[in-house]
């Protein structure tokens, strides 16, 4: 494990924690819109808000999936080092990590009927996160929101799911977004 | 009086302070010492252990301090406790077959290697109150004789080579964690034995009794009930080998019962097992009863709907804490509920007074969601 | 109590309870198992709760708690200083200045902004609870959307005393899906579930958390021909006049005689600040003096 694994992490995790949470929660709660996050500074190619998202949820109870391009040695090691994330294949992850071109292929967990909550959170790292593009209704927006989504198709087949499906965490930089599986998406 | 809803902020202060001094009582008579709670209140320190999950004897006796005697408190007091240590790691199982026992009987065999054991029981003293404790006065020491052979074979071992009792599945290599997850049903039997350890003892020893009386009649044998100490290894990941970190007293029971067997199997006994902290008997018998009864499922028995054989049922209810905090919240403020109620209640009697509404039989054919 | 983390929870255990938040929040009404920690107060007595505001609280936020509406019910005090220990949050009993509300048994008068979180304490979080007592039973019917055990109580109702005898915890269905025990609230307050703020709902001996996001779709379940009715006493309230809010009734003499006032006290306390005044003022001014 090289040093800089065990560089960028959290300086005061209970707080810095408690920030970062309140932001992704508001993402997920208000989808489309967009939250700043700080406190880590994981390996490239990782983004600033993807490294804070897994400082924040993961830990040893929570399997990680990284796709190819996030699959680096340094990115392993900082996150082994610093959460203790068991790093899994897709179908067993309860987080995947990577671009649209590799976590759009599907193959993570959807939750069952009983219990829809095991189903996957999938950090999506994009090249640009504006609110503007697709149009986002349902819980959590008033009228109607604006997200630069990837794609359209996916999001609504994953809606069609529910209530089992899959939630997203879009990032760019040190930005975020949430795109919970109730967002009908056009 | 609107005035004297207010300033919760004081009565609690005050209620607190005066619950200090309650707890002291008269200053005129010495203050107990947590040793001495340790060292002469021991069945009570066990059974705040066994419940609190927490096997230390000076915390536990701290707790019953603190709590007035009142055990379910103090373990209440070790169990929110225990929720904020840091986990270390687990240790390896201990194995009870190597325990050094102080009782160890059985009520299967007259005798059997490492022999009957009565050790420090009340089984037969006669109850009657013993008025020279009310004095102070000094104990002449019990008689002592030589230590018990290493290891006393378990009893259930000799008819397990006979093919008489049957065999346990291996579980799990990591059994699962109640205090980590959320109870989730049906639940197997290492989470069920998990959560009678810690059930309350009252409330297994009126399960037990019930399924004795009928409820799920399982007729038990105690082949053992051992009580004595074993050690706790952890293994050590840098040191590459396990390590002895400590020694605990545990009461294990295993009872025989009731077999079973059909045209292609031949009859066979099955298990009860109970395991508790401490000098626990009472708890460890009532665990092993209970644990056979939830067992029927497994065992091909007829659900003869006995509350012991409701895994839910025993499972949700035995947790004396959660029973506890559960019950006792009623004395909390209920007028915004008991207000809607009594409204609903005032205005179905003004109309029943008016001989207004009655019921109509399309009053419901569907369910609208409609607001 | 530096010997604690911030807001108590270790960060572990933070985590755990945020996950089920964020998973709860992408299923509306749905409850999310958690492993819930022995909290040093009693179960019952607002563990859920508390977990969850311990989950969501940051060094920024500023902290109402209300019990029966309440700031200074004996319970919502300690809760309050719970936080204001192991979080050093500022608290507040204005409902407009709060950041994150957590309460027992009612939804503040005042509509919640944008921003705003109101955290439940809930006893018994599964609606069909008292109607199939096996957990097993009721999670199937929340998978297979069978929830006609629910419409067969409520009709039961009707058919027996002519309307739905349910006066508080008055199931609701979220966006179309889940059907939801709202905790003990009044039903007077399920109109209002339908709002600006994030709602987050702990039941900690339960193990489970739910969620409804701002702008979600509540509804009370009802009939055509006999609709939810949030009614609430026939009263104003005898200190501040309100004749919008929900009320509490005190027995004020050995004759029985009663007052009404409202349960949520900062909005009455508001109201009396701004001028307005109820029947009984005068008297109540007296009384206390």
């Amino acid at each position: 494990m090289q040093t800089q694994s065990l560089d960028g992490g959290f300086h005061n995790a209970p707080i810095e924690a408690a920030y970062a949470f309140r932001a992704v929660m508001r993402a997920m709660a208000c989808p489309g819109t967009i939250v700043t996050l700080a406190g880590a500074e994981p390996p490239a190619p990782l983004s600033r808000a993807a490294g804070v998202v897994v400082l924040t949820l993961c830990d040893p109870e929570t399997p990680v999936y990284l796709a190819p391009s996030r699959n680096t040695a340094a990115i392993r090691d900082w996150i082994t080092f610093h959460t203790g994330a068991p790093l899994v294949a897709a179908d067993r992850a309860a987080f995947g990590l990577g671009l649209w071109s590799e976590l759009g292929q599907g193959g993570f967990p959807l939750g069952t009927a009983e219990y829809p909550d095991r189903s996957a959170t999938l950090i999506v790292e994009l090249p640009q996160l504006a609110a503007a593009g697709a149009t986002l209704q349902g819980p959590g927006i008033e009228t109607s929101a604006e997200l630069s989504l990837p794609e359209i198709a996916a999001f609504q087949a994953n809606a069609r799911l529910f209530p089992r499906g899959l939630d997203y965490l879009f990032t760019c930089g040190d930005r975020l977004a949430g795109l919970p599986r109730t967002t009908k998406v056009r | 009086m609107y005035v004297a809803v207010k300033g919760g902020e004081r009565a609690i202060d005050n209620a607190h302070a005066w619950l200090a001094e309650d707890r002291r009582g008269d200053p005129e008579v010495p203050e107990l010492s947590v040793a001495q709670i340790r060292e002469q209140m021991r069945l009570a320190v066990n059974r705040v252990m066994a419940e609190g999950s927490l096997y230390d004897p000076d915390l536990a006796a701290l707790a019953i301090k603190q709590s007035r005697g009142d055990l379910i408190e103090a373990i209440f007091l070790i169990r929110a406790y225990r929720t904020t240590l840091p986990r270390f790691g687990g240790s390896r199982p201990v194995d009870t077959g190597t325990m050094a026992c102080d009782r160890r009987i059985s009520a299967t065999f007259k005798d059997a290697p490492g022999g009957q054991v009565l050790g420090p029981t009340f089984d037969y003293t006669h109850r009657l109150l013993d008025f020279k404790l009310a004095a102070e006065g000094t104990v002449p020491p019990a008689p002592t004789a030589d230590p018990l052979p290493e290891t006393a074979p378990h009893i259930m071992g000799f008819l397990d080579r006979e093919g008489l009792i049957q065999s346990e599945p291996e579980g799990p290599d990591t059994p699962p964690d109640l205090t980590r997850s959320p109870l989730e049903l049906p639940a197997e039997r290492a989470l069920r034995l998990q959560a009678l350890a810690r059930g309350d003892e009252g409330f297994l020893l009126g399960l037990a009794y019930s399924t004795q009386r009928g409820y799920a009649r399982n007729h038990a044998f105690v082949a053992e009930l051992r009580i004595g100490t074993v050690a706790v290894e952890m293994d050590i990941p840098e040191l590459g080998f396990a390590i002895e970190i400590g020694e605990m007293t545990l009461t294990e029971c295993e009872t025989v019962n009731q077999f079973t067997g059909s045209k292609t199997e031949p009859a066979q006994f099955t298990r009860g097992y109970g395991l508790v902290f401490g000098m626990s008997e009472r708890k460890a018998l009532s665990m092993a009863l209970v644990d056979r009864a939830l067992r029927w499922k497994e065992l091909g028995e007829d659900d003869s709907g006995a509350p012991a054989q409701n895994a839910e049922f025993v499972l949700y209810h035995s947790d004396n804490i959660q029973a506890t905090g559960f019950l006792e919240h009623i004395k909390l403020p209920h007028y915004v509920d008991f207000q809607s109620e009594l409204e609903l209640v005032r205005k179905l009697r003004a109309q029943t007074a008016a001989g207004g509404v009655t019921a109509t039989a399309t009053a419901a054919q569907d369910c609208e969601t409609g607001s | 109590m530096s010997d604690y983390n911030f807001a108590y929870l270790d960060e572990q255990t933070k985590r755990m309870v945020r996950r089920a938040i964020l998973k709860g929040l992408a299923i509306p009404g749905y409850q999310v198992p958690f492993a819930s920690r022995e909290m040093p107060m009693p179960y019952g007595w607002g563990t859920g709760g508390v977990q969850v505001t311990a989950g969501i609280l940051t060094p920024d936020d500023c902290l109402k708690v209300i019990d029966q509406g309440a700031d200074d019910t004996t319970n919502a005090v300690s809760i309050r200083r719970f936080f204001e220990k192991t979080a050093q949050v500022a608290v507040t009993e204005k409902t407009s200045l709060a950041s994150v509300i957590q309460t027992r048994h009612r939804i503040p008068e005042e509509p919640l902004h944008d921003g705003q979180i109101l955290v439940y304490q809930v006893p018994i979080p599964e609606p069909l609870r008292f109607l199939e007592p096996s957990e097993v039973e009721t999670r199937k019917m929340h998978a297979l959307e069978e929830y006609g055990l629910m419409q067969v109580k409520l009709y039961e109702d009707i058919a027996r005393h002519g309307a739905i005898a349910t006066a508080y915890a008055y199931p609701v269905k979220v966006e179309g899906r889940y059907v939801m025990d709202p905790s003990p609230i009044p039903k007077f307050d399920n109109p209002k579930l339908s709002m600006a703020a994030i709602q987050l709902f702990g039941a900690g001996r339960e193990q489970r958390i739910y969620a409804i996001p701002p702008f979600t779709n509540v509804v009370s379940l009802d009939f055509e021909d006999f609709p939810f009715d949030p009614s609430k006493a026939d009263h104003a309230c005898d200190l501040c006049g309100a004749s919008d809010s929900y009320l509490d009734e005190l027995i004020i003499d050995d004759a029985g005689g009663r007052m009404f006032l409202c349960s949520d006290t900062d909005y009455c306390a508001t109201r009396c600040a701004a001028g307005e005044v109820g029947a009984q003022r005068m008297t109540l001014t007296e009384g206390a003096a």
